[in-house]
């Protein structure tokens, strides 16, 4: 599969301690697409995920090796920003971790944080553009000054995507981000998801293999910290190149 | 065990494929000897059990349909039912063409015999072979054998054009014998049509091995 990669890992070794979480993994992830990440508990896929925005390093006793290169530049050299890089490599979460602020502060936030945007029309503007992306504008326009905390799990998942986008990220990383959902509002967030895929780049880790198949563009497929299988989704969950993979996806074990 | 219940339907799915194959090469024989024996009265059989088979691709199909909505199957699996569906619409159709035969007997039937059939017989013969080794390579996912058995299509269409050159030497030779050497070319186009429905199933057996959908043989007619 030949593919320009925006994402691309390369001998990637990662240990908790003495325990080997990847095992020399290498991924080329296409940009402008959705690449979903499965396999079973415990295999790996959310370490790799965090791997992409250094989410890692705040674990301790993390030992990385390898190269893991965006845009061109291996983000495991020692000059790279991980605050800009954090910005530029969104994630969203499995449960929606919304702060106990107003909506409107919920998204201003990161603006403030990352010194972003300063007049207030600029931000109202940004914030407007990052709900209505997120199909909440309508609904949450004349209510931007109640907490985020009262709204619906879905419209909080959405909210936390909208303070993602409005970062202007390339990349966004999702991590089990509909398991919190029913399944109405998991279709809703897939919908999104294929939406947001023209002008950015989408990870995102479920242990829903169903999931993976509908939204994703690309599938790989993790067994105890390898990488067993990356191919096109409908040839993964059609006809799989590896035997593992078969035997993973159509229930043999996990 | 997490998929014993799925992999029961699967083979009971496999079995009622093979009891369908069964009964569409029963039909197809039982054609040919109404046929030779100007049986009237068994083509008419022929034509009522064609029901039978038809109801059974709805079974199977109706099976096929309940498993991918209720087991989302993924991969071989998933191959294998859609191999099952299309191999099940292939064998009705290959029923169809032996109950076509039943029709022409009931028309041909009443009128003296054109001529001994010889080749004929042969054509049937040879396809209700290609169909029975076929079953045993689906159940085998055999590939290979899947293969070769397109290869001998080839047969059955010479045998085809031999008719076909021998009625029109009769129907040039006595127009009084049009109608009926027309039968024959009904039939005999019948028959080999059932062999290309044939090879069709044999690519749906590259495609369960394989996973690849492929046009295995192109039949001359």
């Amino acid at each position: 599969m030949e593919v320009t990669a925006k994402i691309e890992t390369v001998g990637l070794n990662l240990y908790y301690g003495d325990f080997p979480a990847l095992k020399d993994v290498g991924i080329k992830i296409p940009g402008q697409s959705i690449t979903a990440i499965i396999g079973p508990s415990g295999c790996g896929k959310s370490t790799l995920l965090r791997c992409f925005n250094k989410m890692n390093d705040l674990i301790e006793n993390t030992k990385v090796h390898g190269s893991i290169i965006i845009d061109g530049h291996n983000i495991l050299l020692p000059d790279t920003d991980v605050v800009f890089l954090r910005r530029k490599v969104g994630m969203v979460f499995q449960r929606p971790n919304v702060f106990d602020l107003s909506i409107y502060n919920n998204l201003k936030f990161g603006l403030r944080i990352h010194r972003m945007l300063d007049g207030k029309e600029e931000i109202t503007e940004s914030i407007q553009n990052g709900l209505e992306h997120v199909g909440l504008w309508t609904e949450l326009k004349d209510k931007l000054q109640s907490n985020a905390s009262t709204l619906t799990l879905e419209q909080q998942q959405r909210l936390c995507i909208a303070r993602v986008l409005i970062l202007k990220p390339d990349i966004i990383l999702l991590d089990e981000p509909c398991s919190a959902l029913d399944p109405i509002a998991t279709l809703r967030i897939e919908d999104l998801l294929r939406m947001l895929k023209q002008d950015y780049t989408i990870v995102i880790v479920t242990h829903n293999m169903q999931q993976a198949a509908r939204v994703s563009d690309y599938t790989g497929f993790m067994y105890l910290g390898e990488l067993i299988e990356f191919s096109e989704t409908k040839q993964l969950f059609t006809n799989p190149k590896e035997k593992l993979t078969e035997n993973y996806i159509s229930g043999h074990f996990g | 065990m997490l998929r014993e219940k799925f992999c029961n339907y699967i083979r009971e799915l496999e079995k009622e494929i093979l009891e369908m194959g069964q009964m569409v090469i029963t039909a197809i024989e039982r054609s040919i000897k109404a046929l030779k024996d100007r049986d009237i009265t068994a083509a008419k059989q022929i034509i009522a059990d064609d029901l039978l088979v038809n109801k059974k691709r709805w079974d199977i199909e109706e099976r096929c349909i309940n498993l991918i909505a209720t087991q989302q199957p993924v991969a071989s699996d998933l191959r294998e039912i859609v191999a099952i569906l299309c191999v099940a619409s292939e064998l009705e159709r290959i029923g169809d063409y032996a109950e076509g035969i039943g029709k022409i007997v009931i028309m041909y039937g009443n009128q003296p015999p054109l001529k001994p059939l010889i080749d004929i017989p042969r054509m049937a013969q040879k396809a209700v072979d290609m169909l029975k080794r076929t079953l045993d390579a689906f159940l085998k996912r055999d590939a290979k054998i899947a293969m070769s058995i397109c290869n001998e299509d080839d047969d059955v269409d010479s045998l085809y054009e031999q008719v076909y050159r021998e009625l029109l030497t009769y129907m040039i030779e006595d127009p009084t014998t049009i109608s009926r050497a027309t039968y024959l070319i009904w039939v005999s186009h019948n028959l080999e049509r059932i062999a290309d429905r044939v090879t069709n199933i044999c690519e749906r057996i590259v495609f369960l091995a394989t996973g690849t959908l492929t046009d295995i043989k192109v039949s001359r007619y």
